[in-house]
């Protein structure tokens, strides 16, 4: 579904993102791991077209998206929980999720998705005139995943859902993860967390000072020496 | 202090001031409105009664509570004993500096004058009774038809006061009653009447809307053919269409535009162009709408020219940009004089002697009667401007309730969150910027007429600083909020005369205190609020409240028949 090949991604002179080839199947789970500065929050967002690449392709589903402006990126069916979700503080829960669905126009069909986030999250459909600034972390978290959800996209990205969370959010967030991939939405997921992520994650991609520096299952990840060293604190 | 005590010193307080406005309070009957009788109070010292009844009021019925206990726990009746006193020391205050300042030292105040003084002062240790508790009148619920009452009759007050206010040719006579109001109106807030008012209206919308805009079209009827106040008022429609446009930019979408009356000038301009004055240089003979129309695309075309390239950045470089616009703006309007290029504008001069508009035959010139009430030439520009505003209120309330209007305030919270939504964050601000440009172009066109003249000086940064300080001051992205600001921006310098020297050391003021007490305007935005007040947890409590009330009464009445 998303093909990168060589993808090359720099702040001014200062390349964040050196060359990497990453592919995520129809369906799938797939997590990219690293720690701070690694270039994985880059990588998404290169993407999504919030930053040109420097050079390599993206591909998604076949068609090139490589330094699209976001706004097409989004009506081609990629959506993207921005790090540190990035909510629309001071706006309403209804107002944070119908700008989720902001590249669309079939209003019935918003409709539809959004009674659907709100069965997916009741604490929202209770509170949805709130402003989103007056809920916990994993309540606004939920929120987050919820406006990505409403672009009705193929692919979501998720960067750091279960940042700043307690590790009983994180587990929620994580099921809700994988309730989605069981509806068929593909997922492309960033993680600091990587005992979570890599036990959700059909594949797993570990980038070190961007570049990838194993690529496995998600399974054969959680059992590699040097994955248990480096992020599960192994000794 | 013992409640036992104060309460009745501040009755007998409030007592004495209701009988000092059977006394005389001024020497001589120039000054002010003539308060020089036994018995006969004048309407400024009946104003000042009224603050008082309502003090006496709110501390005699604290004695009563018992037997009215539903009335008791719905207004906060001390609260609003302590509003009015004060606000009664304040009035006699403002009266006695008015009476010292117009007639030649303190030796002008009669008795009558102390006694309102001393009777607010002695009525104000109500201060040091305890609060009320928490009024639950903004809780109460009331038929529709009270609330729909309530609505007219809170316009017609405004019509009144207005009217008055507007009446009033001399400075202190404006100013005195300007205490007034702002004392009626901190009672009114003291009782929680606004709050329960502020629900009421948003629940009746409609009514809202049709009451506002019926006063605002009875309003000619008050003045009786004068067209000095009228001439005022029209300036204050094209001020408040405006800055209404700007609002857009700058309230929804958060553009800093510190040139935008160089949108209204291009509009004026190519109006007063294409008039059929004898200045004009580009003369056509076309209807009024369609001028208004072009008018408009022109200054959209401006809007583009200079947002295309500017939007593309951050929003410093736009106010550096539009700052300089607005200056080349009026300097090239200047040079299309003749000499230093195509004569166009006739330079300085401007365009003079531009003819009154003709629709069907019906001459915007000429005075009219109607009902026996003469209708002057400004008169019917003011309800030209009128139906201008009503279109331009539509567009931004349809707007800001809409996908687009959404994705606006978006990028004003956080312009990457909104791009990575799938918004189209550079052609939203485009349009923002293009719209609010085309909006003050059809206002300009109006202006140019209402003037009949349009000359380069009139378009200065000073007024561009105005319009974004009108803006500011009534309450970003609401409507009602910017119509209260510029209407006070606008009226205050015009019935100010007087100070006009200090205008701007006072206006500066003014803004220092805004931003100090009240960031977020004199109308709060819902969402603008929490961004002021953003580490304020208390506020935030509070509007979570409000809102489950708001939406509780809401749906209350929809389970009405």
């Amino acid at each position: 579904m998303l093909e990168i090949r060589g993808l090359e991604v720099a702040y001014g002179r200062v390349k964040a993102v050196k060359g990497i080839d990453l592919s995520v199947g129809k369906g799938q789970i797939v997590t990219l791991l690293g720690i701070n500065g690694a270039g994985k929050s880059t990588t998404l967002r290169c993407i999504s077209g919030l930053i040109p690449p420097v050079a390599g392709t993206i591909e998604f589903e076949g068609e090139s998206i490589a330094g699209l402006p976001a706004h097409k990126i989004v009506r081609l069916g990629i959506a993207q929980s921005p790090e540190g979700r990035r909510l629309f503080k001071d706006m309403s829960v209804e107002d944070n999720l119908m700008l989720g669905a902001f590249s669309r126009k079939d209003t019935a069909e918003i409709r539809r998705d959004l009674d659907r986030v709100y069965g997916m999250f009741d604490v929202l459909a209770k509170r949805r005139a709130e402003p989103a600034g007056l809920f916990s972390g994993g309540e606004q978290q939920m929120l987050a995943i919820g406006r990505a959800m409403m672009s009705n996209p193929k692919l979501l990205m998720l960067d750091e859902p279960s940042m700043g969370l307690s590790p009983i959010m994180t587990q929620l967030i994580m099921k809700t993860i994988k309730d989605l991939q069981s509806e068929g939405v593909t997922i492309l997921l960033v993680e600091q967390n990587a005992q979570a992520a890599l036990s959700l994650a059909d594949r797993g991609y570990v980038l070190e000072v961007g570049q990838i520096a194993l690529s496995d299952t998600g399974k054969a990840l959680l059992g590699d020496d040097r994955v248990r060293k480096a992020y599960l604190g192994a000794e | 202090m013992n409640e036992n005590l104060l309460r009745p010193v501040a009755i007998a307080g409030a007592g004495l001031g209701i009988a000092s406005i059977f006394l005389p309070w001024a020497y001589g009957p120039r000054i002010l409105d003539d308060m020089t009788y036994y018995f006969g109070p004048s309407f400024l010292q009946v104003c000042y009664a009224l603050l008082a009844v309502v003090a006496l009021a709110c501390l005699v019925a604290h004695f009563f509570l018992d037997r009215m206990s539903w009335f008791a726990r719905v207004i906060a009746w001390n609260d609003a004993a302590k509003a009015a006193s004060l606000g009664a020391v304040g009035y006699a205050i403002a009266v006695i500096i008015a009476i010292a300042v117009g007639g030649g030292g303190l030796i002008n105040v009669e008795p009558g004058g102390w006694l309102a003084l001393g009777g607010g002062a002695l009525a104000a240790v109500s201060w040091f009774l305890p609060a009320s508790k928490a009024p639950i009148f903004e809780r109460l619920r009331c038929p529709k038809w009270v609330q729909i009452l309530a609505i007219a009759a809170v316009m017609a007050v405004l019509l009144f006061a207005a009217a008055f206010a507007l009446n009033q040719s001399e400075a202190d006579g404006f100013l005195v009653f300007a205490v007034f109001l702002g004392a009626a109106i901190f009672t009114f807030h003291a009782t929680g009447f606004f709050g329960w008012l502020s629900l009421a209206a948003a629940n009746n919308r409609k009514v809202l809307v049709i009451s506002a805009f019926t006063v605002a079209f009875a309003f000619p009827f008050t003045q009786n053919g004068s067209d000095a106040n009228m001439s005022v008022a029209a300036q204050v429609l094209t001020f408040a269409a405006t800055a209404i446009g700007l609002n857009i930019v700058v309230g929804l979408v958060g553009l800093l535009d510190l040139g935008y009356i160089a949108f209204l000038g291009a509009g004026a301009f190519t109006a007063a162009v294409m008039s059929k004055s004898v200045f004009a240089t580009l003369s056509v003979d076309l209807p009024f709408p369609v001028v208004a129309l072009i008018s408009g695309t022109v200054a959209a075309l401006f809007g583009l020219l200079i947002g295309t390239p500017t939007l593309r950045v951050s929003g410093d470089y736009l106010a550096i940009v539009t700052l300089a616009f607005g200056e080349i703006f009026r300097i090239t309007m200047i040079n299309l004089d003749g000499t230093d290029g195509p004569n166009i504008t006739h330079g300085s001069n401007g365009v003079p002697s531009i003819p009154n508009l003709d629709f069907f035959g019906f001459d915007f010139g000429q005075s009219h009667e109607i009902f026996g009430i003469q209708i002057g030439r400004f008169s019917n520009y003011y309800w030209l401007l009128l139906l201008v505003i009503g279109l331009i209120i539509l567009v931004f309330a349809n707007l800001n309730h809409s996908r687009i209007g959404r994705g606006w305030v978006a990028i004003r919270e956080d312009e990457m969150a909104a791009e990575s939504m799938g918004v189209n964050t550079f052609g939203l601000k485009l349009l923002a910027f293009a719209g609010g440009a085309f909006l003050a172009g059809v206002a300009g066109s109006v202006k140019a007429y209402t003037d009949t003249s349009v000359s380069p000086d009139q378009y200065v940064f000073l007024e561009s600083a105005f319009l974004l300080a009108a803006v500011v001051l009534g309450g970003m992205g609401t409507i009602m909020g910017v119509l209260i600001g510029a209407t006070l921006l606008k009226l205050l310098p015009e019935k100010l005369r007087y100070f006009e020297d200090y205008r701007l050391l006072l206006f500066g003021a003014l803004m220092v205190v805004m931003m100090r007490f009240r960031p977020e305007g004199i109308i709060a935005d819902e969402r603008r609020q929490l961004e002021f007040h953003d580490t304020d947890e208390e506020l935030a409590e509070e509007v979570e409240e409000d809102l489950t009330t708001h939406h509780a009464h809401l749906n209350a009445d929809k389970e009405l028949p």
